[in-house]
């Protein structure tokens, strides 16, 4: 029963999403809507209630979603720990996004410029920052980029991104930057 | 905010006169122990009006910065001689000077060169060691200068002196991605710097030809970074690569037959090697991890380079046929950007001994006893290049938050700075031999 009831009011949620979303989530005519429904049982009340806050509820999270793809589409900097190829496991979601919006839009082409810190000498900081650039362009592959659309280059320790000799300048120096090809 | 492809070529011979703003100098920072004493008295100037260089104290400089002597102040010379009837001995054996140069300069009648006419004394024998005259236009003073102290070097050392040598290194001026790299070419000390190559992108990793005609190096000019060969009297210039990936690290084998340099093409970064005459490309290493920084043994049938493929960047040795690398490095942490003396035996690198030790220097390996000299104490040096008679080595470092140029003496106990007034420079390369 419980069962049931949950199924319906998924469904009725589907349904008026998709209305939501087909009228440019103009929600107020839903609410004239239930005048007949009003003599009915109080639980279709209910239900019906229960969906248009679950509606809302979908609508929002949707916007939260187009803003945090907007957001991580936004983030076109990452950071590297010293020596490290690897990116750093808290921008998993955020490449994810990167390669979906890569896959969605086939003509588009970036270039991934990786970077290293100024230490060490300066050829062997060129192979770090190529190794930085490849895993996300590795990744980018993974989730659905294709490579066609990828270009990496190195730039070593030849184009820092602050100046200094402090963890805080290198940390920030140690980076893949995203960027339009062209 | 990326300007592309502005880039300016200056040829080198063309512009003889220009001196560019950036000129560098020179600072002793430590000295040696027993130098020999030598007074090189002020040249006599017998035309009108002051010569804009001052030989004898080119002279001295030059003495001084190898480290192996000490240069008589000129304040407490007792006398002043210019030639061999004005020289005393006992003037300077009182002043306990074991070598005198004296010389005197005068205009050739009816042009623009000038001779310069210098005697070499040994004091402790009280005799003339040799005396010649050379001519040069005013413009050349400096070159006859070096050519001076090349000779005294050799008198008393029994080596070639370095003095007549050049140097190409980078700079990178102006604020972050708002910069302008310049590859110049100076004098060994700094002097009468001229730019070669200017461009809104990297320049890197300058190399010599070894009969120093011809110079290479990497420009992101492309946005990518491709190899180029430039002419120095012509100032004409080739791309040598055109690869995907890291195109990096040209350096020019002994005999001058070969290019060795790093393309990652294949997915990460080996050493190749092209002939230079017939266009074949070889690949020297063949492994996923990075191999890099290529440097020839000095029968250009071997080839150094850096490899991280047990972990950390550690030094190794092929041969062009493609053998198994042998592993030369073990007791760093981190060993880099290899390259052997003239003596075959002792190998210069960047250092960093521990991972606590956070520290990148310059060290020498001697091949034969294992034993390990370590040459710099400041944090940040990388791009050792060795002067054609291995006396002495530059490289590049930081201080106070900027790059600048050192050099050290192969036993590490004299070092000299080349400061420059703006900007960052960096990795120099010492050129051959080039008379």
């Amino acid at each position: 029963m419980g069962m049931q009831i949950s199924n319906m009011f998924k469904t009725a949620a589907l349904a008026l999403t998709i209305a939501g979303l087909a009228a440019c989530s103009s929600t107020s005519d839903t609410e004239e809507m239930p005048m007949e429904m009003t003599n009915d049982t109080a639980a279709a009340d209910a239900s019906a209630a229960a969906a248009r806050a679950e509606q809302q509820r979908l609508e929002r999270e949707r916007m939260e979603r187009d803003r945090a793809d907007q957001a991580a589409l936004n983030t076109t900097v990452f950071y590297f720990d010293f020596d490290v190829a690897e990116f750093q496991p808290s921008d998993r979601e955020t490449l994810i996004v990167h390669a979906r919006n890569l896959a969605t839009n086939s003509n588009r082409r970036v270039r991934l410029e990786g970077h290293a810190d100024e230490r060490g000498t300066r050829e062997y900081n060129l192979a770090l920052g190529e190794r930085r650039a490849n895993s996300i362009r590795d990744f980018l592959i993974v989730n659905g980029a294709s490579r066609s659309q990828l270009e990496t280059v190195s730039y070593g320790e030849e184009q820092p991104a602050v100046r200094g000799q402090t963890e805080d300048a290198y940390r920030q120096n140690r980076r893949v930057e995203i960027r339009p090809a062209g | 905010m990326k300007q592309r492809n502005l880039l300016v070529l200056v040829l080198a011979f063309a512009l003889s006169a220009s001196v560019h703003a950036a000129e560098l100098n020179i600072e002793i920072t430590r000295g040696v122990d027993n130098p020999i004493p030598v007074a090189v008295v002020p040249f006599a100037w017998q035309g009108d009006g002051f010569l804009d260089e001052d030989v004898a104290q080119i002279i001295a400089n030059n003495l001084q910065q190898v480290g192996e002597f000490r240069a008589l102040p000129r304040a407490n010379m007792l006398s002043m001689p210019s030639d061999e009837r004005e020289v005393h001995y006992r003037d300077w054996r009182i002043l306990a000077q074991q070598y005198l140069v004296v010389g005197k300069i005068s205009r050739v009648p009816g042009g623009q060169m000038v001779q310069v006419q210098w005697e070499f004394f040994d004091i402790n024998r009280e005799r003339k060691v040799l005396g010649e005259v050379l001519t040069g236009s005013v413009s050349q003073l400096r070159d006859i200068a070096h050519a001076i102290s090349d000779i005294v070097y050799q008198e008393i050392t029994g080596r070639r002196g370095a003095f007549a040598t050049k140097i190409q290194y980078i700079s990178a001026e102006g604020e972050i991605g708002d910069m302008t790299y310049r590859l110049h070419y100076a004098d060994y000390d700094g002097r009468r710097a001229q730019v070669l190559l200017e461009s809104r992108e990297p320049i890197m990793s300058p190399a010599w030809s070894p009969d120093g005609s011809q110079i290479a190096y990497v420009s992101f000019e492309t946005d990518l970074p491709r190899i180029y060969i430039q002419d120095l009297a012509s100032g004409q210039r080739r791309q040598v690569s055109n690869f995907s990936g890291i195109n990096s690290s040209p350096v020019w084998s002994p005999d001058g037959r070969k290019l060795a340099m790093v393309l990652s093409k294949d997915g990460s970064p080996d050493v190749y090697v092209l002939d230079l005459a017939t266009d074949q490309l070889t690949k020297i290493t063949d492994h996923p991890r990075a191999e890099t920084e290529p440097a020839w043994t000095l029968d250009s049938q071997n080839v150094l380079f850096t490899s991280d493929r047990t972990g950390q960047p550690q030094i190794y040795q092929a041969d062009l046929s493609g053998g198994f690398p042998e592993r030369l490095t073990f007791d760093c942490f981190y060993c880099a950007k290899a390259q052997f003396l003239p003596d075959g035996v002792n190998m210069v690198h960047v250092r960093r001994a521990t991972r606590q030790d956070n520290s990148y220097s310059i060290a020498i390996l001697n091949m034969q006893t294992g034993r390990v000299i370590t040459l710099t104490d400041t944090a940040l040096d990388e791009s050792p290049s060795v002067a054609p008679n291995g006396s002495m080595i530059m490289y590049g470092t930081t201080y106070n938050g900027r790059g600048v140029l050192d050099a050290v003496s192969i036993d590490g106990r004299v070092k000299f700075r080349l400061p420059s007034p703006q900007g960052d420079v960096r990795e120099p390369s010492w050129s051959p031999y080039l008379n």
